[in-house]
């Protein structure tokens, strides 16, 4: 699936839908280089998993992991600063994947190795100062899901 | 009464001597910025195996440098969090041994509230309360400093650290690492004023550094070529300046939203020569006092843990042998 999103605020409402439509123990790998809106769509899925509006959700660059409570707890990596999966494996990573939230993990090319088959996969490219394109894939089920919640109607035209 | 602080959350391993509670005995800082240079970054596994490598050297350079021997340290205190818990581990270990096999109190102490006290060992000391800037790699926090473990959070970012925007931006532009420390130097000869970036946020006491960090982006991207290194020196020092202008103006209005006309920035970032000129002369001309801990005392280090320590210490805390790292532990719940 190929959406356009023309501005921050369609990068968090895709991020909504996109955590409306995610379920306990679902992996969301975020790949795309700085800029590409990676954070701000985790803060839209973080919305749609029902993480309370006044708690930011921060960029995980420097303490690699941040957890916010929500309908489904969310677990936000980032593991742009790892040398590879081993760093992963030395941080107890599978309490993160096995622990019953939503992972979200940015620059997750870097860990690729380890990703699970049903991880649903992002890519985000910055296309001019306001424009990004996401593309997205992911096992059929959740797919189908997915292409329900993101229909666009109304203001909404990222297609 | 003589404190023995340890360090070891993150990047550095530190070691320092803090005699009643002001006098510095000794400070000494292993750092790992080199072994992760190669990697952009700290890596976990790295770091826990570097600190304790290092540790037991460290300890004894600092214990050497004060004159002193471990009989006559009265309490040790070390960082139990935030940070990364292996690296935690290995500190908070090695305190509890020296507690255990001396017979003396340790206290864990939290690595945020030690860079607020930090401001203690700057030349111009605040008084309670005042008003604490933490900006660094992982935090850009506003607290109302009451007291010792009284700080209420008044302004935070909602994305970016500012620490994070500095290394991020020398990502970007391929100028290398440490991110801070290379943008400041360069920023020296450059014109702040040569590029526009956008202050975000403007009438809160929130920090948003995402989108300057795009603006960045955005201008590299319509460029032709490359920056040469002559433009360098403006394209950073006008980016420094956006992230400046908005730590200042900020801190500044939470002084007089609070009315406490007196300030402390600490933190990794607040060794940025920029920053602390642009402080001092903002804030002069508002007549708010301003306490920023010498650069040594801006990046993580022990003698900052070793203020906090004396002052639990002289309260009686004693920690129970049991106690555990913390990966995360906001400030507000001390």
């Amino acid at each position: 699936m190929k959406l356009i999103s023309d501005s921050r605020e369609q990068t968090l409402e895709i991020g909504r839908r996109i955590g409306n439509a995610l379920a306990p123990g679902d992996i969301v790998a975020l790949i795309g280089e700085l800029g590409s809106g990676k954070t701000c769509l985790t803060q839209g899925m973080a919305k749609g998993l029902g993480v309370a509006e006044n708690v930011p959700v921060v960029s995980p660059t420097f303490t690699l992991v941040n957890e916010y409570p929500g309908r489904v707890p969310l677990v936000h990596l980032d593991v742009y600063r790892l040398s590879g999966p081993r760093d992963l494996e030395d941080m107890g990573y599978e309490e993160y994947f096995y622990g019953g939230g939503v992972v979200v993990i940015e620059w997750a090319e870097k860990i690729r190795r380890i990703l699970p088959e049903r991880t649903l996969v992002i890519r985000m490219a910055y296309l001019d100062e306001n424009t990004r394109e996401l593309i997205i894939e992911g096992p059929p089920g959740t797919m189908a899901e997915l292409e329900k919640r993101l229909e666009s109607g109304g203001s909404n035209s990222w297609r | 009464m003589l404190v023995l602080g340890i360090e070891s959350s993150c990047d550095e391993t530190a070691a320092a001597v803090l005699q009643d509670g002001r006098k510095l005995l000794s400070n000494v800082i292993a750092s790992q910025i080199r072994i992760h240079e190669k990697y952009g970054g700290v890596v976990p596994e790295i770091a826990s195996r570097k600190h304790v490598e290092v540790i037991v050297p460290v300890i004894r350079e600092a214990l050497e440098k004060a004159g002193v021997t471990l009989d006559v340290i009265d309490g040790v205190a070390v960082t139990r969090g935030p940070g990364l818990v292996g690296s935690l581990l290995v500190g908070l270990s090695m305190a509890k041994a020296l507690a255990l096999a001396r017979n003396i109190p340790f206290v864990g102490v939290n690595h945020l509230e030690g860079h607020v006290a930090s401001a203690f060992l700057a030349e111009e000391k605040p008084s309670f309360p005042f008003i604490a800037l933490v900006v660094s790699g992982g935090h850009t926090n506003i607290y109302v400093v009451q007291d010792f473990d009284r700080m209420g959070l008044v302004g935070q970012t909602r994305d970016d650290a500012a620490g994070e925007a500095f290394d991020k931006a020398a990502k970007l532009l391929d100028i290398g690492y440490p991110g801070g420390v290379v943008i400041d130097r360069l920023a020296k000869s450059g014109n702040p004023g040569a590029l526009s970036f956008p202050r975000s946020m403007k009438d809160s006491l929130e920090f948003s550094f995402s989108g300057v960090k795009t603006a960045l982006l955005t201008y590299m991207k319509k460029r032709e070529s490359p920056p040469s290194a002559r433009e360098m020196p403006d394209i950073v020092a006008s980016y420094q300046e956006a992230i400046v202008d908005v730590l200042v103006e900020k801190t500044l209005r939470a002084a007089e939203i609070h009315a406490i006309p007196q300030v402390a920035v600490v933190g990794g970032v607040a060794a940025n020569s920029r920053l602390r000129a642009r402080f001092q002369e903002d804030a002069g001309k508002k007549g708010v006092r301003v306490c920023i801990p010498p650069p040594v005392f801006c990046t993580d280090n022990a003698a900052m843990i070793a203020v906090v320590g004396h002052h639990a210490l002289t309260r009686g805390r004693k920690d129970p042998f049991d106690l555990n790292a913390l990966s995360r532990w906001p400030l507000d719940t001390l």
